[in-house]
C-alpha cells in the first residue's frame, strides 16, 4: 500500500525544524518501524539523508523508540509502543503524521530522536533501594503480600520512554515518578527510605523543568504499558505525609 | 599461546572458598586510587559498575545507549535460575552445577560453572533487596517455575518480565553510585577500540555519538560487559543495535574468542514474516511449562492448515504429533533448547510445518487452559462447570501467567493465542561462545577482562533457560569484586593512566582512519543491506545445521561480499554529527575476515 508520510525533520537542538512530505510502498504485515526502514532504505538510495529515529529492542520493552504518531505517542494502538504498532492499522493513501517527543526538558537531538537524560537524573536523586552487594538477608526473610507484590510489579513494569511526558499538555512527569515511587515505597525493602526518596525525587522533578499536574490523565491513557493514575494519587499522598508530617526539611 | 585458565586446584566444591578467602585483595586507601572502566550497562556491566564503586574504585561507564536502562538484557523473559531449593523439590548447588554442566554438553569450564551456581542464591537475596518485585506465593513467599533441561523448579520471575526488573534493580544501584560521585557515566558513547599500553589494557577510544567526537578515556583495568555476536545472522533475537564492535575491537587487540561456533538457536521465537523484516522477537521458554509442541501427522492435514482449509483446532488429538513429548519423555516440552530447535527442524523438514512457508510448528495452551480452569472451578466450588466457564477460568490463570507473550504475539502476528496455537519456529539468540577468560574472568590480554554473555565461560555448547541472567549478575555483582583484586593489587604503585601515551594517540588515529575510510568509500549500498545479506548467508550456511561444503561456500560468499562493502557502501551524513548509520554494524566486514 502507498502512504504519505510528514515527517518532522530537524538538524540538531540549534537549528529550526519543519515538516517534510515522503511516500513510502509498505504492506500490512511490517511494523511501523520497519516501514521506516524502508523509507530509509530508499532515501539512502537516493543519496538523501535518512530520519533519525531511535529503536532497539523493536519488542516493546527496552522505551526508547519515542514518537507521536497522529498526534498520540507510539500511535494509535493503547497498551502499545511504536515498536509493536504494526502496519495493519492502516490503510492504502492514509496520510500519516511523525513527530518527535514534544517537551521542554526532552531538547531534540535530531529528527524524532530527543534527549530523556532528565529521566535518569530523577532516578539518581533516590530512585533506589540503598543497598550495597551482599548486604542482602535471605529473600524469603521478609514475606510480601502477593498483591501489594503485583502492584510494585505494576508499577515496575515503566520503562522510561518519556509517552506520559509527551502526552501532558503540561509535560509533568508526574506518572514517572510515582510509578518508581510506588513500585518502591509499596515493598517493605523500599519502605524505609520512602519519605527521603518522595522529597528527593520531587525536587530533581522540579528542577528539570516538567510542568506541574493538573490531572488531565493523557500520561495514563497513552502509558504503553498502562500504569495507573492511582500512582500519582499515591505520590501525592506520600509527598504531603514526608513534607508536613515529618521533621524533613523541604 | 599456552592459555591457564587458572582454576585453584583443591575439591570442586572448595574451590571458590578457599579462592576468596585467599586472593590478594586491595585495601579501601588504594582502592580510592584504582580507576576501572566498564563498557556496557546490562546485567553484568551495570551490576560490575555498581558493586566496583560501592567497594571505593573509581569507576566510568559506558553505554551507547541515551540511557544505562536500555540494555539488551531488559527484554530477557522467563526468569533467573537459583539453587534456592524452595520448592523442596531437591535441588542443590550440585544439581544445578550439573545441570548447567550437561546441558552444555560438557562442553563449559567446571569451575566456573559451580562457582555460578553457589553465587546464585545470593543474587535472588540481592535482586529482592532491591526491590525486585519477583512472583510471590499467597504466602508472600517466593515463587518459582520449571525450564528446559531440569527437573527441579528453580527459576525465579516477574511475569514474563524478569530481565527488565533484575536490570532495573542493576540500573538503580548503578544510578545511586553515579549519584555519589562514584561512578562517571557516559552515555550515548560507543567504544571502538581499546588501548594496551605496555601490554596491558589501559583505556579505550570511544566515539561521543551526539557529536562524532572521538574521546581517550584511561583506566587501571577494563572491563567488557558488551554482549554476544548473535547479530552476525542479522535476524536474532537481539537487539538491533548489539553490533558486537567492542569485542571484536579486543579481539584485533590480541584478545582471544573461544567458541564462536556456539550460538544458541532458541526454539520459540515468532516466525519470519517477509524480506523487509528487521528482528525476530522470542516467545519465552517459561511457555513450554504449559505449551505443547506438535505438528498434524498426516501431510494432508499439513496442506490443509497451509491452505487455510482447516484450522489447527479441527486436527483430532489422534492425528496430532506431540513430537517432544514421545521422544523424550521424561523431559516432554522442558528439553533443553538445543534439543527442542533441533526437532523443530526435524519436523519440518519432513514437510510437516505448519504455515505459509513450511516453517513453524504449533505451541498449543488448550489442554493447560482446560487443566487450569477445572482446578479454578473446583477451587471456587463450582460444581459440574460447563465447558465454556472452565475455558475462562483457564484463559484467566494463562494470562496471570503469561499475559504480556499473549499480547505481545498477537501485536505481532494478529493471531489470538488463546483460541488458536501459537505458530513457533527457531532463531538465533544467544552466543555461548565468546572472549577467553580464565577463572578470574580475565582475558588472556591482562587488565582486560569480560563478562556476562561477551565471555564463554559457563555454558558450554548450549545454554539452559534462565542461566544468562544468572550469569551477567553473578559476574557483576560476586565474581568480578574479587577476582579483579588478583589484578589491581599489583597495581597499587601505577600512577594514573595518561591518555597522552602514545598507545591512546596510536589507537585513535586508527580509529579516525577507519571510520574515515568508511565515509569516503562513496558507494551506493547501505551498511544495512550488506548486513541483511551477511546474515542470510550465516543462517543459511552455519545455522542449525553445518557441513564442510556448506561452510567453504559461505566463506566465499562472505569473501565477496566484504570485497564488495569496501567497494560500494555509501554512508549517509557526515562523521562530526548524530548519524544513527555510523553506529550500524560497520564493524561487521572486519568480523568477516574472522571466516577467512
Amino acid at each position: 500500500m502507498k502512504l504519505n508520510l510528514k515527517i518532522w525533520r530537524q538538524k540538531n537542538n540549534s537549528t529550526k525544524g519543519g515538516f517534510k512530505s515522503y511516500q513510502v510502498d509498505a504492506n500490512t504485515h511490517m511494523s511501523f518501524l520497519e516501514m521506516l526502514d524502508v523509507l530509509n532504505e530508499t532515501l539512502i538510495a537516493k543519496k538523501e539523508e535518512p530520519v533519525a529515529f531511535e529503536h532497539d529492542c523493536r519488542e516493546g520493552i527496552c522505551g526508547v523508540c519515542s514518537m507521536v504518531i497522529d498526534g498520540q505517542t507510539h500511535g494509535p494502538w493503547k497498551g502499545t509502543t511504536t515498536c509493536q504498532l504494526h502496519m495493519r492499522e492502516f490503510k492504502e493513501g492514509d496520510t500519516i503524521t511523525i513527530e518527535p517527543f514534544r517537551a521542554k526538558s526532552f531538547p531534540v537531538v535530531k529528527d524524532l530522536v530527543v534527549d530523556r537524560s532528565a529521566f535518569d537524573r530523577i532516578i539518581q536523586a533516590g530512585g533506589y533501594i540503598s543497598v550495597n552487594t551482599g548486604q542482602a538477608p535471605d529473600g524469603n526473610a521478609i514475606p510480601v503480600e502477593r498483591e501489594k507484590s503485583s502492584f510494585a510489579f505494576e508499577a515496575a513494569a515503566c520503562i522510561g520512554c518519556g509517552a506520559c511526558v509527551a502526552a501532558c499538555p503540561n509535560a509533568s512527569a508526574m506518572l514517572f515518578v510515582s510509578a518508581k515511587v510506588s513500585h518502591l515505597g509499596l515493598l517493605p525493602q523500599g519502605d524505609v527510605e520512602h519519605s527521603d526518596r518522595v522529597l528527593n525525587m520531587v525536587k530533581q522533578m522540579d528542577d528539570e523543568g516538567f510542568g506541574r499536574c493538573s490531572n488531565v490523565t493523557a500520561c495514563e491513557a497513552e502509558c504503553p504499558k498502562e500504569i495507573s493514575v492511582a500512582n500519582i494519587a499515591r505520590l501525592n499522598r506520600a509527598y504531603f505525609g514526608a513534607a508536613l508530617g515529618s521533621e524533613k526539611k523541604v | 599461546m599456552k592459555l591457564d585458565g587458572k582454576v585453584p586446584s583443591g575439591d570442586l566444591a572448595d574451590k571458590w572458598t578457599t579462592y576468596k578467602s585467599t586472593c590478594p585483595i586491595v585495601a579501601p586507601h588504594n582502592k580510592r586510587r584504582l580507576d576501572v572502566i566498564v563498557v556496557g550497562t546490562g546485567l553484568a556491566g551495570a551490576s560490575a559498575a555498581a558493586s566496583l564503586a560501592e567497594l571505593g574504585y573509581n569507576v566510568k561507564a559506558f553505554t551507547f545507549h541515551d540511557s544505562p536502562r536500555r540494555a539488551h538484557s531488559i527484554a530477557a523473559q522467563g526468569g533467573i535460575n537459583a539453587a534456592k531449593n524452595y520448592a523442596n523439590d531437591g535441588d542443590s548447588v550440585y544439581r544445578l552445577f550439573y545441570d548447567t554442566i550437561k546441558g552444555g554438553d560438557y562442553r563449559a569450564r567446571e569451575g566456573n560453572v559451580h562457582r555460578l551456581a553457589e553465587v546464585s542464591n545470593n543474587i535472588i537475596d540481592q535482586c529482592v533487596a532491591q526491590g525486585v518485585p519477583f512472583a510471590r506465593e499467597y504466602g508472600g513467599l517466593l515463587e518459582t517455575r520449571s525450564f528446559g533441561g531440569v527437573q527441579v523448579s528453580r527459576t525465579f520471575y516477574a511475569r514474563g518480565q524478569t530481565g527488565q526488573q533484575l536490570l532495573i534493580g542493576a540500573y538503580q544501584a548503578l544510578s545511586r553510585q553515579i549519584h555519589i560521585g562514584k561512578v562517571e557515566m557516559y552515555n550515548r558513547h560507543e567504544m571502538l577500540d581499546v588501548v594496551i599500553v605496555d601490554g596491558k589494557a589501559r583505556g579505550i577510544i570511544t566515539r561521543n555519538l551526539l557529536n562524532g567526537k572521538i574521546e581517550r578515556f584511561g583506566a587501571h583495568a577494563v572491563i567488557l560487559a558488551t554482549g554476544g555476536y548473535g547479530n552476525v545472522f542479522y535476524l536474532s533475537t537481539n537487539a538491533m543495535n548489539c553490533n558486537v564492535t567492542a569485542a571484536w575491537r579486543a579481539v584485533k587487540r590480541g584478545a582471544l574468542m573461544a567458541n564462536p561456533c556456539y550460538t544458541q538457536i532458541h526454539p520459540t521465537c515468532i516466525p519470519v514474516s517477509g524480506d523487509y523484516q528487521s528482528k525476530l522477537t522470542l516467545m519465552s521458554e517459561s511457555l513450554r511449562n504449559d505449551g505443547r509442541v506438535w505438528v498434524p501427522q498426516k501431510m494432508e492435514d499439513v496442506k490443509a492448515i497451509r491452505e487455510g482449509k482447516k484450522k489447527p483446532v479441527d486436527i483430532p488429538e489422534a492425528d496430532r504429533d506431540y513430537y517432544l513429548e514421545r521422544r523424550y519423555p521424561s523431559f516432554g516440552n522442558l528439553v533443553p533448547r538445543d534439543v527442542a530447535s533441533r526437532a523443530a527442524k526435524v519436523a519440518c523438514d519432513e514437510g510437516r510445518g505448519v504455515n505459509a512457508s513450511g516453517l513453524a510448528v504449533f505451541l498449543d495452551f488448550a489442554s493447560a487452559i482446560q487443566r487450569y480452569g477445572s482446578s479454578k472451578a473446583h477451587a471456587q466450588g463450582l460444581e459440574h462447570p460447563d465447558k465454556a466457564t472452565i475455558t475462562r477460568l483457564g484463559e484467566e490463570v494463562i494470562e496471570e501467567k503469561y499475559g504480556n507473550l499473549f499480547q505481545m504475539y498477537e501485536k505481532i502476528t494478529g493471531d489470538n493465542p488463546y483460541k488458536t496455537p501459537m505458530m513457533i519456529f527457531p532463531a538465533v539468540h544467544y552466543t555461548m561462545g565468546g572472549l577467553w577468560v580464565d577463572y578470574n574472568l580475565e582475558t588472556n590480554i591482562p587488565g582486560l577482562f569480560a563478562l556476562g554473555e561477551a565471555n564463554f565461560s559457563d555454558h558450554g555448547a548450549n545454554r539452559l533457560g534462565a542461566s544468562a541472567l544468572m550469569q551477567g549478575l553473578a559476574d557483576g555483582y560476586f565474581v568480578i569484586p574479587y577476582t579483579i583484586g588478583t589484578f589491581l593489587s599489583g597495581e597499587i604503585r601505577s600512577d594514573k593512566v595518561d591518555t597522552g601515551h602514545e598507545a591512546f594517540a596510536l589507537a585513535e588515529k586508527e580509529v579516525q582512519d577507519r571510520l574515515s575510510r568508511l565515509m569516503n568509500i562513496g558507494g551506493n549500498q547501505s551498511v544495512e543491506s550488506f548486513h541483511r545479506r551477511l546474515g542470510l548467508t550465516m543462517w543459511d550456511y552455519c545455522g542449525m545445521a553445518r557441513n564442510e561444503e556448506g561452510l567453504k561456500k559461505a566463506r566465499q560468499i562472505i569473501r565477496d561480499l566484504r570485497e564488495e562493502f569496501y567497494r560500494d557502501l555509501y554512508v549517509p551524513g557526515t562523521q562530526d554529527e548524530f548519524n544513527p548509520e555510523l553506529e550500524k554494524p560497520t564493524e561487521s566486514p572486519t568480523l568477516w575476515s574472522s571466516v577467512k
